[in-house]
């Protein structure tokens, strides 16, 4: 599948959203398309979250609108959303031991509601799932007994059987391990090239740099930046958002950041 | 019945062990056991009948084979109107305490959460032991029981609506103070009632009991609670998705919010009807549920029904135990206190997988 841009577009117009007198996030606009994988970067209470529930349509924002393929999010039913945009949560501890099969199966839920039992499609793209992130041998194994890099692909792996095109995902890489971290930023790059829109929060601007095409920027509740990592990311914008001073340095194409 | 099990031609492509077929074979082996220990219970009594004439006279009860004229009117009575009620009693209350046992744990996504939680069993306590001190008559106090039951949990979502919040815990405060709310009413009928009279019949009903089964009650409490027990199994794709974060489920197209009071009511409508057959039972709606996860995977599609088996096969045994066990009847949830925090140790102590 080409990278072009074929496929269903998310886009987010004027959005506002205030909790009492608290603004939380003010007018904001972009764009998540087919190929992209953008890094949305911001400090903590910058409004990442809020954004990640406006776009998925979990939280209605108080002006502004979100648009899925040019109709918007909410007069489209959830199920109807749902084989579009896919979402993936920091990993989590669930309260019961669900295998990972059942966990990569309810990805089936919006096509096969909560009424029927899953069907050979559905099967067919459950094991799709497994194999594209690389733990069919985990199949069987509990959930629960996984480690947070595992964990962190069963549910990507739900979100790829769930078929959507579009996929946004909650600090993915937030606790896992050096080496877990590199290899799931490579397969959210993978994904992009094969056509999937990717948007990623994030708390390391590196991580931008390394494998995201676009990033966006959010400061205070407003969009700071938009466009290629590099010519967004550098010190000036880490002292903005983080009100720390570090030196940039360029190893060609790296670029890192040093406390100075 | 639905399941997340894999299909046998797709089993090979992902390596899954087969272990859902194997799985199931513990709910068949659960219903065969719940058959024989239905019979096993008709036989026993003050006045045992042997076991083959026991099966003879149901052959001819159901309409095959012949049977000693005197001795059919005898066995009638003894086993078709006195036994076989409670039998049944006995199997529709355990199963349906442990199904909304395992529906709640699942809607709270807390293995721990019994089905009182949101007050049904302090509401149905209230309006049994109001009725009582009213001097209402037999059929009325379970159907005033019930009734408050469910009055108890709508106060408790009814508060935690008040926050315009549908988090859990919200939901779980609400139940709490549902819970403080209707004991502190059942204290009042409590100290207003004849401490002679009235205050002991209180006492003993909330022990619970299957002795007093009104066949009036159980006539027309028995079809809806069945109905309801099936209802719930057949659910077990829907349970499972509320176990989800709220996020992740609406994110998967799932109406949560709906699921989760349409759940909630169906439980506690389960619960307030076991309450108006046998009082207050303890610990089945927790216990077995935790039991029936040592055998199935906690898919609700099979877990549930396991619940129910299980329940029915424990509630029947305990109420065996309860009235053969002395001269007198032991109220039967003195015992599934005792048997249910013996079990439950046991249970902690063996269960693997998990969240603790």
């Amino acid at each position: 599948m080409s990278a072009s841009a074929s496929g269903p577009v998310l886009e987010a117009r004027g959005l506002r959203y205030a909790l009492g007198p608290r603004s939380i996030l003010d007018d904001i606009s972009l764009r998540v398309r087919p190929g992209d994988c953008i890094a949305l970067l911001g400090a903590n209470g910058a409004g990442k979250s809020t954004l990640l529930k406006i776009l998925l349509g979990l939280l209605r924002p108080q002006a502004g609108e979100v648009l899925l393929d040019g109709a918007p999010l909410s007069g489209l039913g959830r199920r109807e959303v749902a084989r579009q945009l896919a979402y993936v949560p920091q990993s989590h501890t669930p309260s019961f031991p669900f295998t990972v099969t059942q966990i990569v199966g309810q990805g089936r839920l919006p096509f096969t509601g909560l009424g029927r039992a899953p069907g050979a499609d559905d099967w067919r793209a459950v094991n799709q799932a497994l194999a594209d992130m690389h733990i069919e041998h985990l199949a069987g194994r509990v959930y629960t007994e996984l480690s947070g890099g595992e964990r962190q692909r069963v549910l990507i792996a739900r979100a790829l059987a769930q078929q959507a095109r579009l996929i946004l995902l909650d600090e993915p890489i937030t606790g896992l391990d050096y080496g877990h971290q590199r290899r799931l930023l490579d397969h959210l790059q993978r994904l992009a090239e094969r056509g999937y829109g990717i948007l990623a929060t994030t708390h390391r601007p590196e991580h931008a740099l390394e494998s995201a095409n676009r990033a966006l920027v959010l400061h205070q509740g407003r969009l700071l930046a938009d466009g290629a990592p590099r010519a967004v990311i550098d010190a000036g914008l880490i002292d903005q958002l983080y009100q720390v001073k570090v030196r940039q340095i360029e190893v060609l194409p790296h670029r890192f950041f040093v406390p100075s | 019945m639905n399941d997340l099990s894999t299909p046998a031609s797709l089993r090979a492509d992902c390596r899954q062990p087969s272990r859902a077929d194997f799985r199931t074979r513990w709910f068949w082996g659960g219903a065969l056991l719940l058959l024989g220990t239905t019979i096993l219970s008709l036989a026993l009594g003050r006045y045992a009948v042997p076991l083959a004439e026991l099966l003879q006279f149901l052959g001819a009860w159901l309409g095959s084979g012949d049977f000693p004229h005197e001795r059919y009117a005898l066995l009638h009575s003894l086993v078709v109107e006195v036994r076989l009620p409670r039998v049944l009693a006995a199997i529709l209350v355990g199963a349906g305490l442990s199904v909304s046992g395992a529906a709640y744990q699942a809607v709270f996504r807390n293995p721990l959460v019994s089905p009182g939680l949101l007050g049904v069993l302090s509401g149905c306590a209230f309006g049994a032991a109001l009725g009582m001190v009213l001097g209402l008559g037999g059929a009325w106090i379970p159907l005033l029981g019930g009734v408050t039951g469910l009055l108890a949990v709508a106060v408790g979502v009814g508060i935690a609506g008040l926050f315009r919040n549908s988090s859990i815990l919200i939901l779980v405060l609400g139940g709490i103070v549902s819970n403080a709310l209707f004991n502190a009413l059942l204290s009042v009928v409590k100290y207003l009632a004849d401490p002679l009279d009235q205050l002991p019949s209180i006492v003993y009903w909330m022990l619970g009991s299957l002795s007093a089964v009104d066949s009036a009650v159980l006539a027309w409490t028995a079809p809806l609670l069945a109905l309801a027990i099936l209802a719930m199994c057949l659910l077990g794709r829907a349970i499972d998705a509320l176990s989800l974060s709220d996020e992740e489920a609406l994110s998967l197209g799932v109406p949560v919010r709906r699921l989760r009071y349409g759940i909630i009511a169906l439980a506690t409508l389960i619960s307030a009807l076991t309450v108006s057959i046998a009082g207050m039972v303890g610990w089945v709606g927790l216990l077995i549920p935790h039991l029936a996860r040592l055998l199935v995977d906690p898919a609700n599609a099979r877990l549930v029904p396991m619940s129910a088996c299980l329940g029915g096969l424990f509630l029947l045994v305990a109420d065996d135990l309860a009235r053969t066990l002395t001269r007198g009847e032991i109220p039967l949830g003195i015992l599934t206190e005792l048997l249910g925090a013996i079990a439950f140790v046991l249970v902690l102590n063996r269960v693997r997988r998990g969240w603790l």
